[in-house]
């Protein structure tokens, strides 16, 4: 299933300069239909047009998940990478059209949580903001804890707060404040999830603590969409199509193999949802798998990840 | 077209009869001469005009009788429509998108007025005329799941997602094959396919789960299952086997064809919007053999996908004991010749029988 079929149409009615690092942009469908409802913690994919080149990225969606009126994203300007996140602050204004894949959640709440506790690092705040919408509609015990740079980069820190003044908890690096991620995990009630998105390490440090203090690997949450790295080109023989492709230094090969008019699925691009997997025919060189998908074992040579994964060396074939 | 509603029984007196134009669009579940477990999964994106696969919700001439029975089962045995408490959000996403479906695909029949939250729903095959408030469970008679199942043709199973898996946290279940919601209730994926034998070891149940928490909002998905059923009986639960297990023992050479029915389940995937959670409906179109040897081509492939069979599956489908009267009364009509490829009747192409 190519899960990339399925596609919205949409005109940006407003575009939001929260700060130094991040912009809100506001959708609306382009023919004026409603958006169809989601889930808190889904994300969509924004198709631009960026000249001939054509960048997909996968931002969560913020906006009420009830309010079918609107869609919004929220958009940290990644100044090293490379160049949706800049493109979307640069080129895009009100007015413009742009294609939304359908919503897909991969860090859905678990409606069977007692209570939902979730800790957000700056701009993973995003799917929170939905998901607080989604418990506001439906009821559920929450609290967030979230960490930012400073208080002007607290994204959305505010509304939160006014909002909900006793379950919003702000930390600032610049005030030396810390999340006290060993206090909270050891207090919780039973049947309490964890969620957590943010950097790398944030994650990491979440992930680590929990297991140490003996959370149960299914009450912890955790969403990092990866951005594809950059590399040296190389090229690939695909087996199903008959065709050799080049995948360029700041391309991905996901990128690449739809540039060539090849059927590629995928949902999130980032290396989270496993749905671009891909069977390795024959290799010769090194496989760099930086997808947080494959298990340790099934990085023997046998798959990779195109959305995220690279490869140096001399020859590869793979199954598409 | 204008659908004629059948007034019929699926039980006691069993007057359920498919017209002529039932017969035609029936979902035959077979596309070659033989059958084996696979996961023969598609999307569920129409298909041909008066087919079954054409709208999202089937409706068909048995809609009203399918309901006035759901009614009766469920008020001998309310426990065939459960939702855990967690499942309210994806009953509502249920509701919405079978009166969405509905108001769309059969405008002369339903139609959905909008007003924000307020909703007014009108089912005109059942008389219903209700103005509710969307996300409020007081404003209706029943739960959201509930309420929209007693008025759509097919069981439901509300699956949650959720650790990897799916989970069997709501339903809406009296017209199933052999199996009870009351009983797996809460289990997983794994748990509540553990009865069904050499699937599991074809990895067909790893691979189904995979394509299943695959299924994203706005790509359905639909497959096709079957089994057999004595009677024309849409209630063959485990709950009530006593009584209709009995049945299966009066199959006669002279009955056969009148009584034995094929049954089809067309099982379709939605992803739910709101709760994320995955509706699974399996809705049963039965078929009694002497309607379905009317088209040469299916009464041709029956007899040879029945003979050929696996013995464990006939024994899991329940009618080890009949196969060989199913089978005589078959054969009768299977000529020999070669059948067309694929499920749909062909009767333009089709030879007719030669006796």
């Amino acid at each position: 299933m190519s899960a990339g079929l399925e596609k919205l149409p949409v005109i940006v009615t407003a575009k939001v300069k929260l700060n130094d690092l991040v912009t809100r942009f506001e959708f609306a469908h382009a023919s004026g239909k409603a958006l169809p409802p989601f889930s808190g913690g889904a994300h969509t994919v924004v198709e631009m047009q960026d000249g001939a080149k054509t960048r997909l990225n996968p931002y969560s969606l913020m906006s009420d998940p009830m309010d079918p009126t609107q869609y919004a994203i929220s958009v940290r300007r990644d100044a090293a990478g490379r160049g949706g996140s800049v493109f979307l602050h640069d080129k895009v204004q009100v007015g413009d059209k742009l294609m939304l894949g359908m919503p897909v959640n991969l860090f859905a709440l678990d409606l069977t949580a007692r209570k939902h506790l979730m800790i957000a690092g700056g701009i993973g705040i995003t799917p929170f903001v939905a998901q607080i919408k989604q418990l506001q509609t439906t009821g559920g015990a929450f609290e967030l804890h979230y960490s930012a740079r400073s208080q002007a980069l607290a994204s959305y820190a505010d509304d939160l707060r006014a909002a909900h003044p006793k379950r919003v908890n702000l930390y600032l690096d610049d005030q030396n404040q810390q999340i006290p991620l060993e206090r909270l995990l050891s207090g919780q009630p039973p049947g309490t999830h964890v969620y957590v998105c943010g950097p790398r390490g944030m994650i990491d440090w979440v992930l680590a603590t929990a297991e140490r203090l003996g959370w149960p690997p299914e009450a912890v949450h955790s969403e990092e969409f990866l951005a594809p790295q950059s590399g040296k080109p190389f090229t690939v023989d695909l087996a199903q199509t008959g065709k050799t492709i080049t995948v360029g230094e700041h391309e991905s090969l996901l990128e690449a193999m739809e540039r060539e008019g090849v059927d590629a699925p995928y949902l999130c691009r980032g290396g989270a949802c496993g749905q671009c997997e891909t069977r390795v025919i024959a290799h010769d060189g090194t496989l760099q798998h930086n997808d947080h998908w494959l298990e340790d074992d099934e990085r023997d040579g046998s798959k990779i990840m195109p959305c995220v994964s690279r490869f140096e060396g001399s020859r590869l074939v793979l199954d598409r | 077209m204008t659908i004629q509603f059948n007034d019929e029984t699926f039980r006691d007196d069993y007057t359920f009869r498919n017209s002529e134009w039932a017969i035609r669009r029936f979902p035959f579940p077979f596309h070659e001469d033989s059958y084996m477990y696979s996961v023969n999964m598609e999307r569920h994106r129409g298909g041909p005009e008066g087919s079954v696969y054409e709208k999202r919700f089937d409706v068909d001439e048995h809609y009203i009788s399918e309901m006035r029975d759901r009614a009766q089962v469920l008020a001998d045995d309310p426990l065939r429509c459960q939702s855990l408490p967690h499942m309210t959000l994806a009953g509502w996403d249920l509701l919405e998108l079978i009166m969405v479906s509905k108001s769309e695909d059969y405008p002369d029949l339903f139609e959905l007025h909008r007003d924000g939250a307020t909703w007014r729903w009108v089912n005109k095959p059942l008389g219903i005329d209700d103005t509710f408030t969307f996300m409020d469970e007081s404003s209706l008679p029943y739960g959201p799941m509930e309420y929209i199942t007693r008025q759509t043709q097919g069981d439901f199973a509300v699956l949650d997602q959720r650790e990897n898996n799916l989970w069997m946290d709501a339903g809406m279940v009296t017209t199933q094959a052999d199996w009870s919601l009351d009983f797996d209730i809460g289990m997983n994926f794994f748990e509540w396919h553990a009865p069904v034998p050499m699937a599991h070891e074809m990895g067909v149940f790893k691979r189904a789960l995979k394509f299943l928490l695959n299924v994203q909002q706005g790509s359905p998905a639909r497959r096709l299952n079957w089994t057999m059923t004595v009677n024309p009986l849409l209630d063959t639960s485990p709950e009530n086997y006593h009584k209709w297990g009995i049945q299966k023992t009066m199959l006669t050479p002279e009955n056969v064809g009148r009584k034995q029915h094929l049954r089809v389940e067309l099982q379709t995937f939605f992803r739910l919007p709101r709760s994320n959670a995955l509706v699974f409906p399996i809705r049963c179109y039965l078929i009694a053999l002497e309607d379905l040897v009317t088209v040469p081509k299916w009464g041709r492939r029956l007899h040879r996908v029945i003979r050929d069979l696996p013995e464990e599956l006939a024994t899991y489908k329940g009618f080890i004991d009949n196969r060989p009267m199913i089978l005589d009364y078959l054969s009768q009509y299977d000529d020999g010749q070669t059948t067309s490829p694929g499920i749909w009747p062909d009767l333009d192409t089709e030879p007719p029988l030669r006796r």
